[in-house]
């Protein structure tokens, strides 16, 4: 393999399994909240206390997420110096700034008031505790958007200039946070943290129901996941999933024409729901169409022409495209089949009947890996889409690695992150398991007695 | 403006080295002064809201250099790539021995993650000492402004030197020396009783070793890279930074058998800081010197970002800072005083 290859693998790799943390504590941070503000607002002391002791349960999960999600994070601000310097060297006057500043107005918040949050209940009023979950929440969520606004600008660069030097930098701050693709993209990136986080909370309700233990706690998840999971899967379809691919349309045309399988250009574009890609030939194979949608979704109208890739040179296609493809349709599959159960989950919640349907409890309990996979397939979708650019239009991926790391090097460290990142996942697997076979209501009164951190 | 980002720069690492210094160096002490499991639990939480918060100092110094000296952070990150590599893994190390510890009691998880915790500790100041000398000793810059250095080659300084050689060698050992003081007199400062004691005892033993080091180190600059000195001879009164250097090694032995634990940890601190300000003093304007023939050394003129990102980077940076800074000292004053030594009462 090619040295442009591996620093490929590496970012993405490395990118992917850090991505697989902050989408569960974004999302988590969000329910935690709410958990806490119902212990706030019941009268009830005894369901206030159990609302207390639900949050003190998911953040110590939150707290074990958390640490990963840093720990797998400070690679990836390193590595766009380590194995994309050049890419750093003419970019890092634009890029750098929402990078910095998401070290300083997200990081330092998040990292003194989870402090605060888990180590501090019993030395804060409850309103004070309340306060700093919701700072850890604002924090993880403005990080979230300094990501995507590097994110888009990468997409789609707006408010620079070209200096004589060959390298950008800003023209207008206002320009560069209010990307119109940064708002699409940051609305429909923290739907799905919402949907991770969700479905993670109304799996282990299902599971508490199923196993008939922990009293209240698995109704109080098992509500909470559903009722949220319900709104962020409809939000993540209308509007934020359908504005973005409607914009993607206007500035990536290749991207959506790949993902869609669209070879030829066609008036009525009909959507391929499933089928193989068959690059040679140009076609799609065993294609299952609806027809008509796909000029419906993208123009309002089923008559519009929907431009195939045979409206743009070959050296401005998706380099992977039937891996674009495939990531596209299993998001959108995978998104479908969330908003089926989420409907039918709150619909039984509705009329009384969710926490003893078994039925529907085993899809949800078994259901909880598939946000992390619909959410990555949508990074790849995203990601794979804007090639064979780097920075959209201005800078093609080939002209951004490091020159002087060599493919043997970058084999290195990649073999690296791969022993790393086992040895990680067990641990992870090890830890969230045990915690939730002991459960909220054999934890002690303090969450984190026998941690530090915890 | 280049020479306020230089500043901000330093600024930040100085942050960095002074406030994670001390969990570092806490960690690099850790197996021989903590014995028992409630002094470890009792080592840990006297860091443990706090360890974090000092670890984004890093991050975001490396953000702010991105933006404001962007070849600098493509050169430097590039060249640097094995090491740099190796400091991502170990912090990693470092960030899960710290939070998985406690989640069993098994004795054998727990001793597996005390290990841990104290070894990538203790080699994350090596490396942190030893990158600090790269950056001082120079590398063999290339036309393109670019380096790869290997991690040694035959431990000499010159034109090909590698990552490690017998000056960046010695900056590893002092860094181990002056943060594990650094490290004990925290723990002086935050924990009671046996640790207490233990935790001077080691600090006045290391406290001849950082002397001696400081004192062989800063001569040994001048022989790695003579032109250190341009500054201090053009402007005399930069002298009084090692006058600093040796005034806080003093205050800081002097208040330790005094019993009083914050004037000797604030010593310390004046003495990282002296010491990475005379560090950047001998730098300036130069960001990375260039040994060999081929390249020139990169400067601050040469790496600055463009005139509108750093005016624009300068107002939420200054913004920023005071949020950072106000947040700092709600969690350092809530978390003010000794750690208690029964297990229960601590923040619960």
């Amino acid at each position: 393999m090619d040295a442009l290859t591996l620093h490929r693998i590496h970012f993405a790799f490395t990118i992917t399994y850090h991505y697989l943390f902050p989408q569960l504590t974004m999302g988590l941070a969000l329910l935690i909240v709410v958990l806490k503000t119902l212990a706030l607002r019941t009268v009830d002391p005894e369901a206030s206390a159990n609302y207390d002791k639900s949050s003190r349960f998911w953040a110590k999960i939150f707290a074990i997420n958390f640490l990963l999600g840093v720990v797998t994070g400070i690679p990836m601000e390193f590595q766009f110096g380590t194995n994309w310097s050049e890419f750093s060297r003419r970019t890092g006057g634009v890029i750098g700034m929402p990078l910095a500043m998401e070290g300083i107005f997200s990081f330092f918040l998040e990292s003194a008031f989870l402090g605060l949050f888990l180590f501090g209940e019993k030395r804060l009023s409850r309103t004070m505790h309340w306060l700093s979950a919701v700072l850890v929440f604002i924090g993880s969520w403005i990080s979230g958007f300094f990501i995507i606004v590097t994110n888009a600008w990468m997409q789609h660069p707006v408010g620079y200039t070209l200096l004589p030097n060959g390298v950008y930098e800003v023209a207008s701050f206002r320009q560069l946070l209010f990307n119109p693709w940064a708002w699409l993209e940051y609305a429909h990136n923290m739907c799905a943290a919402v949907v991770t986080g969700s479905f993670v909370m109304a799996a282990v309700g299902a599971l508490y129901l199923l196993q008939n233990r922990e009293g209240p706690y698995g109704r109080i998840f098992l509500k909470l996941g559903v009722v949220a999971g319900f709104i962020s899967c409809v939000l993540q379809v209308f509007p934020t999933g359908d504005l973005h691919g409607k914009y993607m349309a206007k500035h990536q045309p290749t991207a959506i024409a790949a993902m869609e399988g669209l070879f030829h250009s066609e008036k009525g574009a009909g959507m391929i729901l499933m089928g193989q890609p068959n690059y040679d030939a140009q076609t799609i194979d065993n294609p299952l169409v609806v027809n008509k949608v796909l000029s419906f979704l993208i123009y309002g109208t089923t008559a519009a022409e929907v431009q195939g890739l045979d409206h743009f040179p070959r050296d401005q296609w998706p380099s992977t495209l039937p891996l674009l493809f495939y990531s596209y349709h299993i998001m959108v599959g995978l998104g479908t089949w969330f908003g089926a159960l989420m409907a039918i989950a709150a619909f039984l919640l509705w009329r009384g009947k969710l926490y003893a349907a078994n039925w529907i409890l085993w899809p949800i309990l078994l259901s909880w890996p598939l946000p992390y996979i619909a959410t990555t397939a949508g990074w790849m979708t995203a990601e794979i889409g804007r090639q064979p650019w780097l920075v959209y239009g201005l800078i093609r991926t080939a002209q951004g690695s490091s020159i002087h790391v060599t493919a043997g090097n970058s084999l290195f460290t990649l073999l690296g992150f791969l022993g790393m990142y086992t040895a990680l996942s067990l641990l992870w697997i090890i830890t969230v398991y045990n915690h939730i076979q002991t459960g909220p209501q054999a934890a002690p009164h303090a969450a984190h007695t026998d941690s530090v951190t915890v | 403006m280049g020479t306020l980002w230089f500043w901000i720069v330093v600024l930040m690492l100085t942050a960095y080295v002074v406030l994670d210094g001390f969990d570092l160096g806490v960690g690099a002490i850790y197996l021989f002064v903590a014995r028992t499991e409630p002094e470890r639990q009792q080592a840990l939480r006297s860091i443990g809201p706090v360890w974090d918060g000092n670890e984004v100092w890093l991050l975001a110094a490396g953000g702010t250099l991105f933006f404001a000296f962007p070849l600098l952070y493509a050169s430097a990150f590039s060249g640097f790539y094995l090491p740099l590599m190796m400091v991502l893994w170990l912090l990693i190390l470092r960030g899960i021995s710290i939070e998985l510890r406690g989640h069993s009691t098994d004795p054998l998880w727990r001793t597996f993650f005390d290990a841990l915790f104290s070894l990538s500790s203790i080699l994350l100041i090596v490396f942190f000492g030893a990158a600090l000398a790269n950056v001082v000793r120079g590398v063999p810059l290339g036309t393109d402004d670019y380096f790869f250095l290997p991690l040694w080659t035959d431990f000499r300084t010159g034109a090909s030197p590698g990552i490690l050689d017998w000056y960046t060698i010695l900056g590893g050992l002092l860094a181990v020396a002056a943060l594990a003081l650094h490290g004990a007199l925290y723990l002086a400062l935050k924990t009671e009783a046996a640790l207490e004691r233990r935790a001077l005892r080691i600090a006045r033993r290391l406290w001849p070793i950082a002397i001696l080091l400081t004192a062989i180190d800063i001569p040994a600059t001048v022989i790695a890279r003579p032109a250190s000195l341009n500054n201090f001879a053009g402007h005399p009164i930069v002298f009084l930074i090692p006058l600093v250097v040796l005034a806080s090694l003093a205050t800081m032995r002097f208040t330790m058998t005094r019993q009083s634990r914050l004037t000797s940890f604030l010593s310390s601190c004046t003495y990282l800081i002296a010491m990475l300000v005379g560090a950047a003093t001998g730098l300036f304007p130069v960001l990375l010197p260039a040994v060999g023939s081929h390249g020139q050394d990169l400067t601050v003129a040469r790496a600055i970002s463009g005139p509108h990102t750093l005016r624009v980077g300068l107002a939420w940076w200054s913004v920023g800072m005071c949020l950072a800074a106000l947040y700092f000292g709600i969690v350092y004053w809530l978390f003010r005083g000794k750690v208690p030594t029964d297990a229960e009462g601590y923040g619960h």
